[in-house]
């Protein structure tokens, strides 16, 4: 029989609450963000959408300072093992937050929004709904938060890739992604219910103590982690979990599209992260086959088939967003290679990378906008002769995809770099791995390639020299954006401390 | 000083960058600059640096100090790994007798580039911008001792290339720059991998920590025992070895990684394939004697038979493609193939003579290449074709032209009193006394007939004899009763102008001095090579065990 709570345990529930919410305060603070957004949008309908673009950026950048704030905050959990402060989540709080800007920054710069819809108001409520999301993703200990905010994220995405609702492009990204993400999610909720089945508990360090005591069947244990993985891997993007990835790319907003590529994968790996070293039992050693099963042999055929698959075919893409959307593939199996390593080198290199990828991968997504806007197209064919147009967006395009190769002197070499050294730091067990990686990144300079390819050395069908200025603002964004690539591509020192600092996580026994 | 040198370009490009793009007389006057001011450096350089020191390896106490000169050490990234100590990355630039050979030469050759660079007309901001760009990739790869340093040069010069390649080339050249690219960036992957590995293997001697430094890890002593290249790790030194001698090959470039050259010279423009010949190529082989075989000896000297074999596989292959061309660009690049097999077979020889012979030969094949480069290039932008059968009888009209000619074919073909004999005559005498290489040695000898074959004929063809039918340019009996000739849409002067004298005389001079005198550039290798060879003796190997 259903027993009520004496006034002692409500008690302490809300004592409980109480003494959580100073540890929540990044997250109420944009819940109250997100609301003010739509109240502002209210007020001011129908005139210009420009102040609610500088409002989010503030009200975003306004929350670094909170997130900040929580450096000196005890780690631990929260709200009954719910929720969980520890520095690896902030990473991904900051991360969130910071991609949420730029994707702001690229959505301001963005001129289909002014051609396609006529008020933005919901759209930036939206977007901070999804930072929102994201930031619990990274802070989640329990399964069911887990769902919660993988399914805030979810909703809030499939709004926004169906933004531009007359381009029929972007109602098919929307619906496709919706299909895939109720499918991925019930998978994985299927899978978190034999979870909770087996072992009576949702936390996560509460599920690993009780398999290691108690013991697992290994079928229900190996079917379980196979439908989390799902789940998760729809979220990063990897094979075989892909098949939304290109159409939703093409046809979402280019912000949207930005957004999905850089902060949806990494929230997806900090969950990742923290589900395979935190809910799985390790043993003695990491590479055992753990709970009846070689995870290490999953994830390296997951990486591998990332890796090729994503490289491969992206060579014949003809849209830039598309060709970035199997580069995104790829990268998605470069990241795994840095989890499977399974110690500290790992986490802190998949880190770095992810900080790499916001660089240059928002950077990338930005001159692509900032040369629709002057264009109209994203066909590979139209940026014929752009070079000589738009000086400034092509060489710093061409530094980006230089950085998504992995070339020095670039941010995305050193996230290489620490990929496979995480890797090589093993000695010879890795060694096959490390190849695949470096051979399909050859294979990436081919298809990077082509935009400066066709920008620099191909002359425009169209006659005439004019200059295609993409503005004063946009120019000083890009070089930013472009100096930091190189800059950290030469002085990373700051960037991999924060990543290695960042790689500490509640309840870690793993390293 | 060594920073100077290599930043003096970038530092002329950031001037560039400010001057509009419509002031191309400017952007030249500063990119000559810079270059000059780097070959004073050069010589500056050459001029206080003291052959006695030895190089390759630190000195007696693990020190680079009394070993290498002009080094510039600072820590550059300091990283903590918990368990993996602490990773560090320095900037460490420092000469020995291999670097400075190619530091004046690279000097050299950038000069005569930028000289050579005056007939772009198409985007002139842009192409300085990145050739001086590619100038310091180039001379920081030579100076630089520490492997991370030495990598990001390596693959800093990749992307330059293949925008000069690729804006400034000739019809077929998206074609040729990407090749060039992929090639080049296959080989130098797999170099990262092993450059990953050694960390892991190698501790400084000095702070105990790993390291990068390229003096350390050419010492044995400083392998870890059960690293992944520690000394009995015999199967991934094996690998090691032969990964990073293909990545070096690749840029040789060596038979059969050699296809992406000919295409990249076709379709480069002059100055380009000057760079290309004179100093790329050369990066390859510096990057064998510097990194490839002191870091694994034993493997060296388990495959010095391979590494001879195909380098007369160049000699030879490369001589016969030069036979078969018509285009004469195309010869001059299979010729460069082909010289280039020299410096392998004078490796395989691993004694002092060989050696030497392959270092030598290295600076006089940039020369020598050079002007064979820029000579298309003078042929070549009067008649805008290079097929050497629209030529003949061209001694007559322009002789100053033919007279360089003749110093440039006869200095490639080995003709005695020119530098490229002396280079070649030390070759064969390391490998005729070299066991393993001797009946290798043997069949190279064929590759001199063949080269001189193809030289001599070319240089028949089109210089002797009377202009063809169908040549490129039209015959004039001028007033005073003699013949001229005249092409068609060419303004200029007929024979050779001041600044194309500018470039070749100073080589010209430069190969017949060193034909006939050649300790200045030779005396500065002596030692170091003498250390190279012990370091990399079976000998040395042995007191190790």
């Amino acid at each position: 029989m259903f027993e009520l709570p004496t006034g002692a345990e409500i008690q302490s529930i809300v004592a409980a609450l109480k003494s959580g919410a100073g540890y929540f305060i990044p997250e109420i603070y944009l819940s109250v963000l997100f609301m003010a957004l739509i109240l502002v949008d209210l007020a001011v309908k129908g005139r210009k959408s420009v102040l609610l673009g500088w409002l989010t950026l503030a009200g975003l950048g306004v929350s670094m300072f909170f997130i900040h704030q929580q450096h000196a905050m005890p780690g631990g959990e929260l709200f009954f093992g719910m929720y969980v402060l520890d520095e690896f989540a902030i990473f991904f709080k900051y991360f969130a937050v910071a991609s949420g800007m730029l994707a702001v920054v690229v959505t301001m710069a963005d001129r289909r929004f002014e051609i396609e819809v006529k008020g933005i108001g919901e759209y930036y409520a939206l977007l901070v709904a999804m930072v929102i999301g994201m930031v619990m993703m990274a802070a989640s200990e329990d399964l069911l938060m887990i769902f919660l905010s993988m399914e805030l994220v979810g909703l809030s995405a499939y709004v926004l890739s169906g933004y531009f609702k007359r381009d029929p492009r972007s109602s098919e990204a929307a619906l496709k992604y919706l299909i895939y993400g109720a499918v991925s999610s019930g998978l994985m909720i299927y899978g978190f219910s034999l979870i909770y089945g087996m072992t009576g508990e949702t936390n996560i360090l509460r599920i690993s103590a009780e398999l290691s005591a108690h013991g697992y069947d290994p079928l229900v244990m190996m079917l379980s982690s196979l439908l989390v993985l799902a789940g998760f891997g729809y979220k990063i993007g990897a094979v075989p979990f892909h098949f939304w990835s290109p159409d939703v790319y093409e046809g979402s907003p280019t912000p949207v599209t930005a957004y999905l590529s850089v902060a949806s994968k990494a929230a997806g790996f900090a969950l990742l992260i923290r589900f395979f070293y935190i809910a799985i039992p390790h043993g003695g050693s990491p590479y055992e086959d753990i709970a009846g099963m070689n995870w290490l042999l999953m994830l390296s055929v997951l990486s591998v088939a990332s890796m090729i698959y994503g490289n491969v075919v992206a060579i014949w893409q003809k849209n830039v967003k598309r060709l970035l959307a199997y580069s995104s593939i790829a990268h998605a199996g470069y990241l795994l290679l840095g989890l499977l390593v399974m110690d500290q080198i790992g986490t802190q290199a998949i880190l770095f990378y992810l900080l790499s990828y916001l660089l240059m991968n928002y950077g990338a997504f930005y001159v692509v906008v900032l040369i629709a806007n002057r264009t109209g197209s994203e066909n590979l064919d139209d940026y014929r002769g752009l070079g000589r147009k738009m000086p400034l967006a092509g060489a710093a395009l061409t530094v980006f995809l230089i950085s998504l190769v992995g070339l020095p002197p670039t941010v995305g070499f050193i996230g290489k770099l620490f990929i496979f050294s995480a890797l090589l730091s093993k000695g010879s067990l890795f060694v096959g791995l490390a190849l695949v990686g470096i051979l399909t990144s050859v294979i990436s300079l081919y298809y990077y390639m082509l935009i400066p390819l066709n920008m620099f050395l191909r002359e425009s069908e169209e006659p005439g020299d004019r200059s295609l200025n993409p503005g004063m603002l946009a120019n000083v964004l890009m070089s930013i954006l472009m100096v930091l690539t190189i800059w950290f591509g030469l002085f990373f020192e700051p960037l991999s401390q924060f990543a290695r600092y960042s790689s500490a996580m509640f309840g870690l026994t793993l390293y | 000083m060594l920073s100077l040198i290599v930043f003096l370009p970038v530092i002329a490009g950031l001037v560039i960058l400010a001057v509009p793009s419509s002031q191309k007389q400017i952007i030249r006057i500063v990119s000559l600059l810079a270059a000059v001011a780097q070959m004073v450096l050069a010589v500056m350089i050459w001029r206080a640096y003291d052959p006695s020191m030895a190089g390759i390896t630190a000195a007696a106490g693990g020190s680079p100090e009394g070993s290498f000169q002009f080094i510039e050490r600072l820590p550059w990234i300091t990283l903590d790994l918990g368990s993996m100590g602490s990773m560090n990355i320095e900037y460490f630039l420092g000469v020995d007798g291999l670097s400075i050979t190619m530091v004046i030469l690279t000097a050299l050759v950038s000069t005569i580039g930028v000289l050579s660079s005056w007939t772009i007309q198409k985007q002139v901001k842009g192409y300085f911008l990145l050739y001086n760009l590619l100038a310091t990739a180039m001379m920081g790869c030579f100076v630089a001792l520490d492997f991370f340093l030495f990598y990001v040069f390596w693959e800093l010069m990749l992307l330059p290339m293949y925008f000069l390649i690729g804006m400034w080339g000739g019809p077929n050249r998206e074609y040729a720059a990407i090749k060039f690219f992929l090639y080049t960036l296959f080989g130098s992957v797999f170099m990262l991998l092993v450059m990953i590995a050694l960390y892991f293997s190698v501790l400084d001697p000095l702070t105990g920590n790993h390291t990068f430094s390229l003096v350390a890890m050419a010492d044995q002593a400083n392998y870890v025992k059960d690293s992944i290249l520690g000394p009995d790790n015999t199967m991934w030194r094996y690998v090691a070895f032969i990964v990073l001698f293909v990545g070096f090959a690749i840029k040789v470039p060596m038979f059969p990684f050699h296809t992406w050259l000919p295409d990249a010279h076709v379709e480069a423009p002059t100055p380009i394939s000057v760079i290309l010949a004179g100093v790329l190529l050369k990066l390859g082989t510096y990057g064998m004697m510097r990194i490839n075989f002191p870091l694994f000896p034993e493997v060296f000297q388990a495959s010095l038979y391979v590494i001879g074999v195909l380098g007369a596989i160049n000699i030879i292959y490369g001589a016969f493609c030069a036979l078969a061309q018509k285009d004469l660009k195309k010869m001059v690049a299979y010729s460069s193939i082909s010289h280039m097999g020299y410096v392998l077979l004078g490796l395989a020889a691993a004694n002092s003579e060989g050696m030497t012979g392959a270092l030598y030969q290295m600076f006089n094949h940039g020369t020598i290449t050079a002007m064979l480069f820029l000579l298309v290039g003078v042929i070549y932008d009067r008649a805008h074709t290079r097929q050497i059968e629209k030529f003949g009888g061209l001694a007559s009209y322009m002789p100053v032209y033919a007279g360089v000619v003749m110093i440039a074919w006869f200095a490639s073909l080995g003709l005695p009193g020119l530098s490229g004999f002396i280079s070649e005559a030390f070759v064969f005498v390391g490998a005729f006394s070299a066991e393993v290489t001797r009946p290798i040695a043997m069949v190279s000898v064929l590759g001199i007939v063949f080269g001189a074959a193809y030289l001599l004929w070319s240089l028949q063809r089109m210089f002797l004899g009377k202009r063809r039918e169908d040549a490129a340019y039209d015959l004039e009996i001028g007033e005073d009763g003699h013949e001229h000739i005249h092409f068609h849409d060419w303004k200029g002067k007929l024979d050779l102008d001041g600044r194309e004298l500018a470039m070749l005389v100073p080589l010209a001079v430069i190969v017949i001095f060193l034909g006939i005198y050649p300790m200045p550039i030779m005396g500065l290798m002596t030692t170091s090579i003498n250390k190279l060879v012990q370091v990399l003796s079976p000998v040395a190997m042995a007191t190790l065990n």
